[in-house]
């Protein structure tokens, strides 16, 4: 033990670098990712062609973007599960306008506005009026989503300008899609945001102590009520690209994607309960999910079998380090 | 069991409970080397240490929460070890937390026997039973209030009562008590007396964690010292003197007396005029000024935290003007508050003040991160500068700075909050209870500090409700009552009596000085 009187000297770091990167989740789930590609190419003949690896980006790249705010919001201790309903409504609304001739720049500005509208609906309820979001946005998943349905009914809306399917078939490059750029641009925004920036580590604060932050002087509820504008802007995006990739909006577009987008962020090693979690490590679940749906997809599994999979995919990977620890306890015993 | 009735101090008695090379390490931290604890039937034995001791670890191993990475535990004389809390519990080792967990939204009797309630024969619990025996035990240690009273109506006083009624319903051996004095008033710590004295009757072995060196010699039978999580020495507390125990303690010795204030005082610099809240206070008006430190001394539930929060923003006053240096000021927000240079350091450490999860260096940088970064951007290079020099400024004990705050003792928990506040260069610091469980070692680096603080120009208000802190730290005292300011005296003025008087509200100087 040091003398008490001597100043004493705290290094900066507990572990080297090195070290930190080999023990973290992403690096586990990089290894996952891996082997998983390693299967799917030897298991159909089908999977190492560029065009096809091309279509399997379109299993994640919508949900990815809005999974990047989804993981700020989860981090921050809040979350929104009204975001598929927000691309309905979105999506809706677009196809509304286009009735009345709206072009392609007006369809975008749209699609944006409603997102950013359903994201401070949901942050009002939230922030301002301290309701658990929750139940907020169980509330306007139904809400938004009930909208879509009291316009369309059974009716969908179609004849999307030609300019308008840049989106989300569009190729910037040989095998790129427009949506790959997106997600890459999107998912570099967030890192930044949530690793390099005053607000990021505002978020991190908030998820682990939201009281702490508070008398830290941070103002909670703006960081909060900002992440629910995003998610909604996210979803705003998603449902541009998703509307422009389909041709058409139905009512039911996007259903039980908030699912798909939570089991995305909580696989990429984002804590459920807020606090903790990467944007390099949702960017590989966006991966592995998006993979593992492909690869089943050649393979001709159905779709059923393959929401097993996932489901099973999520408990494994969450499970495995927890499993790793109390084997690890039970030999030292 | 056949004890005798209040046995006197024997050394041919053998332990109950025997501690023997017990180690615990966390991550980059030894909690525990190699110490050894012995519990004796019918006795007091005291666990003595300062903050980061490892006392806190000890009690989460005899309680089954924390298993030991080496030593053994025996209970008359057998191996045994726990694997949950569950299992002490079985082998009747209960004990009451510094920090008690119970259960506001239940009643009294639920909260004392959760998880053992008596059942019917139908495996139902047996409501009526549990409220007879919850009423018993309560008539026992004296509880003024009912069993079938909700949790959360009733004052953290009476909590406790809750906590040690249910540490008394399972049949317990060992009784462990940590801190267990420290929110009670002087008439409930006489009645905790009595209740030991009663369990010592029967033959428990008790474990007794406390900073307060009086008490200790009051009712302890026997000592353990740690240091550092290292056994240092024990023995029987007639053998020993609280001057030789301190020097135990902290391997030095500690003059108690408190710093010599030779700091100037300059302008005004903070001005409140009629604070005013619907429920919690009403007319706060004060001054203060450079390079001060005004102490506010008053009974718990005066209204000295709700103000202190209002003043920081937490909560709104519905009334009142807040002056910095001459200019009237709105603070809405912590953040404005900050912004202003007023900072609090709160009373709650674990939920207001350390945000466990976050790092040490990310704790001390989260209000200057402004400075620390550049256009919004982070710099870490910045940080660590700035985390490190206010870590050594304040001493800090820590195995590297990109710890989780979470794992530290909390005495070094209120380092960090403190180097947080001091990082943002502030004017105004406001302590609330800054010395609340901690032990004398921290205590007198605390008040060393302030002083210090005070000498380089800053102005410090201090929530205290120990008598020594506040007469021996403060330049001017208020003492609030019932949320409003009931006196303001100087330095020459204040007295144990006087403070206590004002208080509590008692105009003739002849009684009730305890209250």
């Amino acid at each position: 033990m040091t003398d008490a009187t001597q100043t004493r000297h705290v290094p900066d770091h507990l572990n080297s670098r090195a070290t930190r990167i080999f023990k973290s989740w992403e690096a586990l789930l990089l290894a996952v990712a891996i082997a998983i590609f390693v299967i799917n190419s030897f298991a159909s003949p089908y999977f190492l062609s560029a065009w096809n690896l091309s279509d399997a980006t379109f299993n994640f790249t919508e949900k990815a973007m809005i999974a990047f705010a989804m993981a700020l919001l989860i981090i921050s201790g809040e979350i929104d599960l009204s975001v598929a309903s927000i691309i309905a409504l979105s999506s809706t609304a677009m196809g509304l306008a286009l009735q009345y001739g709206a072009g392609t720049p007006e369809l975008v500005m749209i699609g944006l506005t409603v997102g950013l509208l359903c994201g401070a609906f949901n942050g009002f309820f939230v922030t301002v009026l301290g309701l658990p979001s929750i139940v907020v946005t169980i509330g306007t998943m139904s809400l938004f989503r009930g909208i879509s349905y009291i316009i369309l009914g059974d009716d969908a809306f179609r004849g999307y300008p030609a300019s308008f399917s840049w989106f989300g078939q569009g190729y910037i490059y040989w095998v790129f899609t427009v949506e790959m750029l997106l997600f890459v641009i999107i998912a570099i925004i967030y890192g930044v945001l949530l690793h390099k920036t005053n607000f990021g580590r505002a978020v991190y604060a908030i998820g682990n102590n939201p009281t702490g932050a508070l008398f830290s002087g941070i103002r909670v509820a703006r960081v909060k009520f900002i992440l629910f504008l995003l998610t909604g802007l996210m979803s705003g995006i998603a449902a541009v690209c998703l509307t422009s990739r389909l041709g058409s909006t139905r009512p039911s577009i996007a259903t039980g994607m908030e699912l798909e987008v939570v089991t995305m962020v909580v696989l990429g090693g984002v804590n459920i309960l807020g606090g903790s979690g990467t944007i390099p490590g949702v960017v590989i679940a966006a991966f592995v999910m998006g993979l593992v749906t492909f690869g089943l997809g050649l393979l001709n599994v159905p779709g059923i079998v393959m929401s097993i999979f996932i489901g099973l995919l999520l408990i494994g990977v969450i499970a495995l380090p927890r499993l790793w620890a109390m084997a690890a306890a039970g030999r030292k015993a | 069991m056949s004890t005798r009735p209040a046995p006197a101090v024997s050394p041919d008695v053998s332990p109950m409970v025997s501690m023997d090379m017990i180690t615990k390490t966390f991550p980059g931290v030894k909690a525990l080397d190699e110490v050894k604890l012995d519990l004796y039937p019918g006795q007091v034995t005291a666990l003595v240490g300062e903050n980061g001791a490892g006392k806190s670890t000890t009690v989460k191993i005899l309680t089954g929460i924390y298993q030991p990475n080496g030593g053994t535990i025996r209970i008359d004389g057998e191996p045994i070890s726990f694997a949950s809390p569950n299992d002490a519990a079985k082998a009747g080792i209960t004990a009451i937390h510094q920090e008690t967990v119970l259960f506001d939204e239940l009643s009294v009797a639920e909260n004392i026997y959760i998880g053992h309630a008596p059942r019917t024969r139908f495996g139902l619990i047996d409501t009526a039973q549990m409220h007879r025996n919850a009423g018993k035990l309560l008539a026992d240690i004296g509880a003024p209030f009912s069993s079938h009273t909700q949790l959360r109506d009733l004052g953290i006083a009476s909590k406790h009562l809750v906590a040690i009624a249910r540490a008394l319903s399972v049949d317990a051996r060992v009784v462990i008590m940590d801190e267990p004095t420290a929110a009670l008033s002087h008439k409930e710590i006489e009645e905790l007396y009595e209740l030991v004295e009663t369990l010592k009757s029967q033959g428990k072995a008790i474990l007794f964690i406390s900073h307060k060196f009086d008490e200790i010699f009051r009712i302890a039978d026997r000592y353990t010292v740690f240091r550092d999580g290292a056994f240092v020495g024990d023995g029987r507390i007639s053998d020993i003197s609280e001057g030789e125990l301190v020097t135990m303690m902290v391997g030095r010795s500690v003059d108690q007396i408190f710093p010599q204030s030779d700091h100037d005082i300059g302008e005004e610099v903070l001005r409140v005029v009629g604070y005013d809240h619907p429920t919690e206070f009403a007319d706060i008006g004060f001054t203060l000024n450079c390079g001060e430190i005004l102490g506010f001394y008053g009974l718990v539930g005066a209204g000295r935290s709700e103000f202190m929060q209002a003043l920081f923003g937490i909560t709104k006053p519905s009334k009142g003007v807040c002056l910095v240096n001459g200019d009237i000021k709105v603070i809405r927000s912590p953040a404005d508050a900050v912004s202003n240079g007023i900072v609090y350091v709160p009373e709650d450490r674990g939920k207001q003040g350390a945000i466990i999860g976050l790092p040490i260096f990310q704790n001390i940088t989260l209000p200057s991160l402004g400075k620390t970064s550049r256009s919004g951007f982070l710099k870490l290079a910045e940080e660590f500068k700035l985390a490190r020099e206010y870590s050594q400024r304040l001493d800090l004990r820590a195995a590297a700075l990109d710890q989780d705050v979470g794992n530290l003792s909390g005495g070094n928990q209120q380092k960090v909050v403190i180097a947080k506040w001091l990082a943002t260069q502030p004017q105004v610091i406001i302590l609330d209870e800054p010395t609340k469980g901690i032990d004398i070692g921290s205590k007198a680096a605390v008040h060393e500090f302030m002083s210090e603080l005070a000498a380089q120009g800053l102005s410090v208000i201090m929530v205290s409700s120990e008598i020594p802190e506040i007469i021996g730290m403060s330049d001017r005292v208020i003492v609030m009552r019932d949320g409003r300011i009931a006196a303001e005296l100087s330095k020459g003025e204040l007295s144990p009596e006087t403070l206590v008087r004002h208080a509590a509200g008692i105009t003739s100087s002849t009684e009730g000085a305890a209250a």
